[in-house]
């Protein structure tokens, strides 16, 4: 992998990496994605993909209203707030449409 | 008042039943304790002292029945599982402030049956790592040898129960983070079936893996908290409906007639020959005790690693979206824009191992890579699964090694990803098939404590406790006490 995949990456993340950190990172992910196509020398073909191992399929409830959590109670761990709603800096940048 | 923190729950419970120490005593006691042997050990990121003394208070005032097992004993929680009013951080900076407004289902279950937790016990961040070493805050000691490393990411629920801190605690298994620490630090660690504990409140680390289960000294301790925090849970629909056994019940039953299957891949060269001994030990003692023994081989299992970080780190690139400064959190400074506050948020907020494992997350998931390496992984999966299976219809049990070396040196293997990963092989593969595993003591191999993994059928506990029990008692391993709760003399 090249430093532009792993800032592809990471943007794809929502991570911002230094210098450094890009060189690590790229160093050490290459090793990991190397390691992993290992699997390649197994013949998957035909086979079923396992995504989980619940045992109880369609898990059904009665359909009855209940009453959510406390509105200040939901805000304890909110970083900023006001009025009841949660505060956070501009969405549309510079006046830039679209966002 | 006589030694009392080496003491198991079952003990502990009669001195409460005969009133030679109350609830309160108790509970001061622990907090004392753990003052004493913290600047050793680290084990705790937060106490519960205060609420703790409350709820010791008014289970004095009520009195401890003979038939309330857990009432009255201090617990210790992993700090990924989420406690109202208690700080819950995962060990990671983005939950440094986090307080919860609601408890995780296993903390309810602790509450009906009166347990006390004391306090919130250091991890990996986020439950990333094998060592306790990314914990955002500090490195837990093993307690052996406070040299070395106790495991993890459940290092502190290890190390505060084999250090005599607490004599149960609580951790959180996604790819070995109960059983590895638990052999480390020479205890018994059970990662239940998959659905078998809630998963409500436990924060997500891979959803198809993740699973909490108890540490504890004596394998009966374990068996008693592992029932009064298992069952269904309508918060959490992968939790499984099948009905819970009595653990305790029949503990005694004896392994004679039990056909055992030892994966040769499971003794090969990778394990050190300390650790290979010891198990090989083991072996002879289960023959001893009435027990078939029989070589088996499972070739898929030298892919689970691979496999296992592909899949497990796309859940967690998932499920650690969640952390975007917003809602509750750390929160960056100084961010000029909503998408700046997503990115420093979350670049200051998370170390370096979870940062590794969102990216090859989003990797495996990404247009153009998803066939070859998240759909592979989930084939190579289902071949594990079925290998096990086919052994478990011919076996009882499974048995082996739970990690291939004992406890190593801080710092020594923290820079080295791949190392610390492939020291997870033979944990992982129990994790993808969804089966229960456990480790319980079986030797020491330079004075550390070795851990010997037995793996059984969905669902069938019971089974695997009969045979730990029966090894339990009919070796010493279980009696050896790192020198922190009073040594071998």
């Amino acid at each position: 992998m090249k430093e532009q995949d792993i800032q592809h990456v990471a943007k794809l993340s929502k991570l911002s990496l230094s210098q450094d950190d890009l060189h690590q990172f790229t160093s050490q992910l290459t090793d990991i994605v190397h390691m992993v196509e290992r699997l390649n020398e197994v013949d998957t073909e035909g086979v079923a993909v396992t995504a989980n191992v619940v045992h109880d399929i369609n898990v059904m409830r009665e359909d009855v209203a209940v009453k959510g959590t406390d509105r200040d109670l939901l805000m304890t761990n909110v970083p900023e707030h006001e009025d009841g709603f949660i505060k956070v800096p501009v969405i549309i940048d510079n006046g830039e449409a679209g966002a | 008042m006589t030694k009392w923190y080496d003491k198991s729950v079952e003990e502990l419970h009669d001195l409460l039943v005969k009133k030679e120490i109350t609830a309160t005593e108790l509970t001061k006691e622990t907090f004392n304790r753990l003052k004493e042997t913290e600047p050793k050990i680290d084990a705790f990121l937060a106490l519960n002292e205060e609420k703790a003394l409350e709820q010791a208070k008014l289970i004095d005032e009520k009195g401890i029945a003979a038939e309330d097992v857990l009432a009255g004993i201090p617990i210790g929680i992993k700090d990924n599982i989420v406690t109202k009013g208690l700080r819950t951080t995962a060990a990671s900076k983005m939950l440094e402030n986090f307080d919860p407004i609601y408890d995780a289902t296993v903390m309810s279950k602790l509450y009906d049956k009166q347990m006390i937790p004391v306090g919130k016990l250091n991890m990996d961040e986020f439950a990333m790592g094998g060592s306790t070493e990314n914990s955002a805050f500090k490195p837990t000691k093993n307690a052996w040898d406070q040299r070395k490393v106790p495991g993890g990411s459940s290092g502190g629920s290890a190390a505060a129960v084999a250090a005599g801190q607490v004599p149960v605690s609580l951790g959180s298994d996604t790819g070995g983070s109960i059983r590895q620490p638990a052999a480390f630090n020479g205890i018994v660690g059970m990662k239940p079936t998959y659905g078998r504990v809630s998963r409500f409140g436990l924060i997500a680390f891979a959803s198809s893996l993740d699973q909490i289960g108890p540490l504890t000294r004596t394998v009966r301790d374990n068996a008693l908290v592992l029932e009064a925090i298992s069952g269904q849970d309508e918060r959490d629909s992968t939790s499984a409906s099948h009905p819970v056994a009595n653990y305790v019940a029949d503990i005694d039953a004896g392994v004679k007639g039990m056909k055992l299957a030892v994966p040769k891949e499971f003794m090969g060269e990778g394990v050190e020959a300390g650790v290979r001994e010891s198990v090989q030990a083991a072996i002879e003692k289960f023959r001893e005790l009435g027990a078939t023994v029989e070589e088996v081989s499972l070739p898929n299992i030298a892919y689970s690693v691979e496999a296992y970080y592909i899949i497990a780190s796309s859940e967690a690139s998932s499920n650690l979206q969640r952390f975007d400064g917003i809602r509750y959190g750390y929160r960056a400074d100084d961010c000029q824009n909503l998408e700046e506050v997503y990115i420093k948020t979350r670049s200051e907020g998370f170390g370096d191992e979870v940062k590794r494992r969102i990216m090859l997350g989003t990797f495996s998931l990404s247009a153009g890579y998803y066939d070859a390496y998240f759909k592979k992984a989930g084939q190579i999966r289902t071949l594990i699964k079925e290998e096990f299976l086919s052994v478990l219809k011919e076996y009882d049990l499974i048995i082996g090694p739970t990690a291939p070396t004992v406890a190593y040196n801080l710092g020594e293997n923290i820079k080295d990803p791949l190392t610390m990963y492939a020291a997870d092989i033979l944990t992982i593969p129990v994790n993808l098939a969804g089966l229960p595993g456990m480790s319980i003591p079986c030797g020491l191999s330079n004075g550390l404590p070795v851990g010997l993994q037995i793996i059984g059928s969905y669902f069938d506990e019971k089974t695997m406790y009969q045979a730990a029990y029966a090894f339990e008692q009919g070796t010493e391993f279980h009696k050896l006490q790192p020198e922190i709760l009073g040594g071998n003399n």
